[in-house]
């Protein structure tokens, strides 16, 4: 007995039914392997769709790494043991170049710190007193010399690749001549040096105090030969002492600062006559350093008190220039003397160095301090990006150099870049603005994300006022009110809308209601205003027709009599609608609001978008509203009219307060819907991101932007991983919407049934 | 039955009184609920009437008027023209606009005008006023010419030239319709042989020189490895030898084709001889009876569903799109339907329910509601720059730099769309699973089969017309998607279609054509945006009629779905 009882145990393991029949340890494999197949299958799926969110992520989360340097080997300076006067490194971080005050060009490997070439410029035997850069991009580097003559010269850097390895030769070219050109007749000090278009001008500062100028203009003959023609010398006494010079590259605009008072001078300079004094400006402290941030619009000026400021012209609103004080970096050394600033060729990152070898990247735009980091044990003498600002290099007052690779991707994000009001360059006072794209270094890359989800916001914002009292009202009807014959054809008919491609509503939207009501501004008001009044209005007196014709209409039919009433009223508004406007609005109410209102008009605006997106959004909320309602119990609206209460005091008092859970909820997905629609906003609104609400204007949403900028974006870059946090943005938002309108209607759906 | 009071015979009928008591029964807010929901059902009829209203005219053949434009002030014009629209304009915006209107007449009347010729005009359209276009006739004799190039040409036929001979008169119609036919056969010929035979003879081209950059690659010299060069350079061979051949063919029927002329008359007398070879189709809208028209109007739309497109996407057919469409669909059916079915069957079948198999339940529901242009990012970023670029570098070393699956494609879209529709297939086949009684699968175990067998045998099939439903829906959903296939694989133009003749066949790395892109790229895209409305809107009309019959299906399914199960439940 016991026996047998522990075999059945035993063998109820296999089977319940036990059997013996051959195949049943098949199918019992089958069952296991089917559990497989379906556990690793579902997780797989839900695995993949929990990827979204985390692809997204890690796509996002490079941008608020924090910046990091790492050293390389500290080397002591290569060549000539003479001071230095200027640094640099080439492309890819491999070979440094170092003039000497002696006039040798030294080239060095990076790592090792191996001198690879020596150069000598012509005329070297003088002495440098000055030195210069042109143009940090090309590489072009003008000096001075004891005798005041100047010298121009570039260093490029050819690659080769003899045998598959990379080879770096360094070139010294002179694409002014070798001769130095003539300038000033003494060792001048604060030497500038900007060529644009032709012309080349040269400023310098005298023993006398005085600022001499210099113009050479450029004539390219047919055969491509470049002649220098040498223009007059011009000299004025600057209103400040000339310790800095700093030209403007396009030579509109010339800063004198004189370190000791802490001022700068701020002049227009002009072709024939002596430049023109705009205002001096007092920094606050001694100035220490002054130089131009990358872009040739900005001026940084390292003081005394440990900050550094940022500068460049704008203009008041009467339209005088100003030198603008932008933004101020407090470079946190302790009362340490800032002994160097050091600017990025290509972005706005810049280093400030100071006497106890410390050194402070920050990026202007941004605001933003990136990384302190003690990279010398001796003053900081020169700081030195490379072209692609991925290396680093600090010279220090003693002769040790110490190279840094910069592992710094994404310096333009901060959070007040991304959402509060920036100060660009070339603009007048800090605005939001998003302007991503262009070709060339010089711009200033502008990513405030604030007009964008103003603009995703303001969309959803109309579509929500245009479709709730629709989607919500015509639920209410369809779902207490409406017959059932009738509420099996309206119901599935709004619904189908649903399905309605947006590419589709989005191009009506664009090719045909915008220029529709463009040109039919009148009776689209007049729509808006006569349709809500004129239904109570056929309400009253329908109640006064004889009961004959109306009890024709048989009890939850009534939305079917207003299809006429309704087509009726909206063909009356814009039938007279070209009259109304030929009467009241002089015949263009455009040209109208723009004179009367200063109301601006665009063809594609948030009126156009909030009908289209709005016809997108109603049947979701109808649906949903429209369930809701629906499944509000029976019994309690009949207790409600038995107890004689009208069917308006049952819906405001019992239905609706019972529903609105659900409604709410359908009003959520709607929004969530509106918020991520792409397709209408890209087609419908002109995509300008404009920051603010007028109804008369277009917009760019978070989700069109993704779209058109999207595909040319550079995969890795700051942009890319914007777009990505803005997808994220979307994704998250939408979830936690939909999420919450999931939960109220769980809810409610267990209170019904509780109920 | 309604909620409202029985004896009533009508909700809204029993208040006769003052205004004061209308208001306070509330009746106005009833008339105001019940306006909405008409005013939504209104909006979709109009919609559905709106693109088939603005798309199907496209193919019929309107008739062409001769007019002239005396607009004070300017010389008279002699148009022949088919009108477009017309719309009532203010004088003011007309005097904005440098109309010389007088102000006495607030209220003119404008058309649009398609006058074809853009070639001699400069633009095929202009917008008239309806008043100055005076001594209106409908000439019979007036041709319609559908050219390939500078949209159509409207005129009279002067002569035809048919292997020399001059024809002219009434049987000039009848030699030019003829020659067009022919013509258009020689075409077919020559499209085949440049688009198929020469296509495929580049694409074995391509094959072979990607073998030998592999060969290369791999490090196999032509002196390690004679006989693979060998073998490579005698294919070469034979397609060189291939293509020789096929080009002489296509001079020959290139000079065929050229050989008839007809030469035509404008309205402002100009003669121009064009070659019948430049010619889709001919016609004369003021000649043709009804069922002329009728006919004219279904040939129109089957070529408009079966030809190619021309002229920068604003002429022609829209088959490429179509296909496009239709493949990238399949493809995305083939993922998405088992891995969906699988998600709701662990789901609901085999993970054990409590609050996190809820919380994946209304997670994987919010999915649908995420922007789809979430995820095209996704497939972009994950798909092609990560997975696509991991591809090429393992199995295309020899394509490399050119991208093989490295850059937005069929799959990859096919991919995206199917992530994107998931969720609607899990949800709609869960429903499903949760509909069917508890007895039927208990009865299934009680009879001895395994949970495998029930799911399979009874469940399953059960369950099948939900998956349908789920399936067709997932499809709809993706016929209509722009957003995100913008970003993972539409192009406004593929050069070839991802399906063809040459081995593997079906080419999931191409890029393809979208119904929905094609809405969006011809709309908005496009340089002659006028020239291109009326088949926007045809295309959308196509798209709207697809998807929707795809949702009415579905809606049928699941209502008898419904009927079904309700009679199990007893």
């Amino acid at each position: 007995m016991h026996e047998s009882s522990s075999l059945s145990t035993a063998r109820s393991f296999e089977s319940i039914v036990a059997g013996k029949a051959p195949g049943v340890r098949g199918r019992y494999l089958k069952d296991n392997l089917a559990r497989w197949v379906v556990g690793i299958g579902g997780l797989g799926v839900i695995g993949a769709l929990l990827l979204i969110f985390v692809y997204l992520l890690s796509e996002v989360i490079p941008l608020f790494a924090p910046p990091r340097v790492e050293a390389r080997q500290t080397i002591q300076v290569p060549g000539p043991q003479v001071p230095t006067v200027y640094v640099a490194a080439e492309e890819q971080g491999e070979v440094g170049m170092r003039l000497t005050a002696g006039g040798d060009i030294v080239f060095f490997d990076l790592h090792t710190g191996a001198v690879r070439s020596i150069q000598q410029l012509p005329q070297a035997n003088r002495g440098i007193v000055g030195v210069t850069t042109l143009s940090a991009d090309t590489g072009e580097v003008a000096v001075q010399w004891t005798d005041g003559r100047i010298s121009i010269f570039r260093h490029t850097y050819r690659v080769t690749y003899p045998d598959d390895r990379r080879m770096i030769t360094p070139v010294v070219e002179y694409p002014y001549g070798e001769t130095p050109l003539a300038f000033m007749n003494e060792p001048g000090h604060a030497l500038a040096v900007r060529s644009e278009r032709g012309t080349l001008l040269m400023a310098g500062a005298a023993r006398s105090g005085e600022i001499v100028l210099k113009r050479y203009t450029q004539e390219e003959s047919l055969f491509g030969d470049v002649t220098l023609q040498e223009g007059p010398q011009s000299r004025f006494l600057p209103a400040v002492k000339p310790d800095i010079l700093l030209l403007e590259p396009l030579l509109t605009w010339l800063y004198v600062i004189d370190r000791q008072s802490g001022k700068i001078a701020f002049y227009r300079l002009l072709t024939d006559e002596a430049p023109e004094l705009v205002e001096v400006y007092a920094i606050g402290s001694a100035a220490r350093d002054a130089r131009y941030l990358a872009g040739g619009i900005s001026i940084i000026v390292a003081q005394a008190d440990g900050i550094v400021s940022q500068w460049f012209p704008a203009r008041r609103p009467d339209g005088t220039a100003y030198l603008a004080r932008v933004r101020t970096f407090a470079a946190d050394t302790d009362g340490a003397t800032i002994t160097a600033l050091g600017a990025e060729l290509r972005r706005r990152t810049f280093a400030v160095g100071d006497e106890t070898g410390r050194v402070t990247l920050f990026y202007a735009t941004a605001g933003r301090r990136l990384i302190t980091e003690k990279m010398l044990d001796e003053p900081v003498a020169h700081l030195s990006f490379n072209p692609r600002a991925k290396y680093l290099m600090a010279v220090g007052a003693n002769g040790t150099i110490r190279g840094y690779d910069v592992h710094n991707e994404h310096p333009e994000v901060s959070w007040s870049a991304l959402w509060g009001r920036v100060w660009y360059e070339s603009y007048d006072e800090p605005r939001f603005l998003w302007q991503s794209s262009s070709a060339s270094a010089d711009f200033e890359p502008k990513f405030s994300l604030t007009p964008l989800s103003i603009g995703t916001l303001k969309g959803a914002f109309y579509a929500m006022i245009f479709a709730v009292p629709i989607a919500v009202l015509g639920a209410i009807f369809t779902a207490y009110f409406m017959s059932p014959e009738m509420r099996q054809l309206v119901k599935p008919t709004v619904e189908i809308l649903a399905a309605l491609p947006s590419v589709i509503l989005g191009f009506l939207a664009g090719l045909w209601l915008a220029p529709y009501v463009e040109t039919n501004l009148p009776g689209v008001f007049l729509t808006l205003l006569l349709l809500p009044l004129s239904i109570p209005l056929f309400g009253y007196l329908w109640a006064h027709l004889p009961r004959k014709l109306r009890y024709r209409i048989p009890p939850g039919w009534e939305a079917a009599i207003l299809i006429p009433v309704v087509v009726l009223v909206v063909w009356f508004c814009f039938t007279i609608d070209k009259s109304i406007e030929a009467m009241l609005f002089g015949g263009n109410m455009q040209a109208w609001m723009d004179q009367e209102l200063g109301i601006h008009y665009d063809q594609r605006n948030a009126l156009v978008v909030g009908i289209a997106m709005g016809i997108a959004v109603i049947p979701i909320v109808f649906s949903i509203a429209e369930d809701a309602i629906f499944t509000v119990p029976k019994h309690l609206t009949l207790g409600s009219l038995a107890l004689g209460a009208t069917s308006w005091q049952t819906l405001t008092r019992v239905v609706l307060p019972t529903a609105s859970p659900g409604i709410f909820s359908a009003i959520m997905i709607g929004m969530g819907r509106a918020v991520g629609e792409t397709m209408i906003v890209l087609m419908a609104t002109g995509n300008t991101p404009v920051t603010d609400f007028s109804l008369f204007q277009g917009m760019r949403t978070l989700a069109a932007n993704i779209a058109v900028e999207m595909p040319e974006s550079e995969v890795g870059s700051t942009h890319f991983r914007l777009l990505f946090l803005a997808g994220l943005v979307l994704f998250v938002f939408t979830f936690i919407f939909n999420t919450l309108a999931e939960i109220v209607r769980q809810r409610l759906r267990a209170r019904y049934s509780a109920i | 039955m309604s909620i409202t009071n029985p004896d009533a015979r009508s909700l809204v009928a029993d208040t006769r009184a003052s205004v004061a008591s209308y208001i306070k029964s509330g009746q106005p807010y009833i008339w105001l609920t019940a306006a909405a929901i008409t005013v939504a059902f209104i909006i979709t009829c109009a919609l559905l009437v709106l693109t088939a209203a603005r798309g199907l005219p496209h193919f019929w053949p309107a008739g062409l008027v001769q007019a002239r434009y005396l607009q004070p002030g300017a010389p008279a014009v002699d148009v022949l023209a088919e009108i477009r629209s017309r719309e009532e304009v203010t004088a003011a915006r007309l005097k904005n606009a440098g109309l010389p209107v007088s102000e006495d007449q607030p209220l003119y009347e404008r058309l649009l005008i398609k006058v074809g010729n853009r070639d001699l005009l400069g633009s095929d359209f202009r917008f008239v006023l309806s008043d100055w276009l005076v001594e209106r006739s409908y000439p019979r004799d007036a041709v319609v010419l559908e050219r390939m190039e500078w949209g159509n040409f409207h005129g009279f036929l002067e002569s035809v030239r048919i292997d020399g001979k001059v024809v002219e008169g009434e049987a000039a119609w009848t030699a030019y319709r003829a020659a067009q036919g022919r013509v258009n056969e020689l075409r077919e010929r020559i499209r085949d042989i440049e688009k198929v035979q020469i296509g495929s003879v580049n694409y074995e081209l391509e094959r072979l020189r990607l073998a030998e950059r592999r060969l290369q690659i791999e490090g196999k010299t032509p002196q390690s490895h004679p006989d693979a060069y060998a073998e490579l350079a005698a294919r070469r061979k034979e397609q060189d030898a291939r293509y020789q051949q096929l080009r002489e063919q296509l001079v020959d029927l290139n000079r065929e084709a050229n050989r008839d002329t007809v030469t035509m008359r404008t309205v402002d007398g100009q003669l121009i001889e064009m070659p019948i070879f430049k010619l889709v189709d001919g016609y004369r809208p003021n000649a043709m009876g009804t069922f002329e028209k009728l006919g004219h109007f279904f040939a129109k739309v089957w070529s408009f569903v079966s030809d190619e497109p021309r002229e920068a996407n604003t002429e022609g057919g829209i088959f490429p799109a179509i296909f496009g469409t239709v493949l990238m669909v399949l493809i995305m059916s083939v993922i998405v339907t088992p891995f969906g079915i699988l998600a709701a069957l662990y789901l609901r079948e085999y993970a054990r329910q409590g609050p996190l198999t809820q919380a994946i339940r209304i997670a994987v529901n919010n999915l649908a509601g995420v922007p789809s242009i979430v995820f095209g990012m996704f497939g972009l970023g994950f798909f092609v720059y990560f997975i696509g670029a991991g591809i090429d570098r393992a199995f295309y070393p020899e394509a490399s730099p050119a991208p093989v699956f490295g850059t937005p494609g069929l799959l990859w879209s096919s991919l995206t769309l199917a992530l994107l529709t998931l969720p609607v297939v899990i949800v709609a086949t869960e429903e499903g699973l949760a509909r069917i009684p508890r007895s039927i699968r208990e009865a299934s175990l009680a009879l001895g089969a395994t949970k495998a067998e029930t799911l399979w045998r009874v469940v399953l099939p059960m369950a099948s017309p939900a998956m349908m439903t789920g399936l067709i829906l997932a499809i709809a959903r993706a016929a209509g998607e722009v957003a995100p296939l913008m970003l993972v694989g539409v192009v406004k133009l593929a050069p070839s279609l991802p399906l063809d003749g040459n081995f593997p066949f079906i080419h999931l790395e191409r890029k393809f054509m979208h119904l929905g892109f094609h809405i969006y790229d011809v709309g908005f895209q496009s340089p002659n945006v006028e020239a291109a409305r009326p088949l926007v809107y045809a295309t959308s009309f196509l798209l709207v009629l697809v998807v929707i019959s795809l949702n009415v299906t579905a809606i049928t399914i699941r209502n008898r779905l419904r009927e079904r199960y309700k009679a199990l439940d007893h």
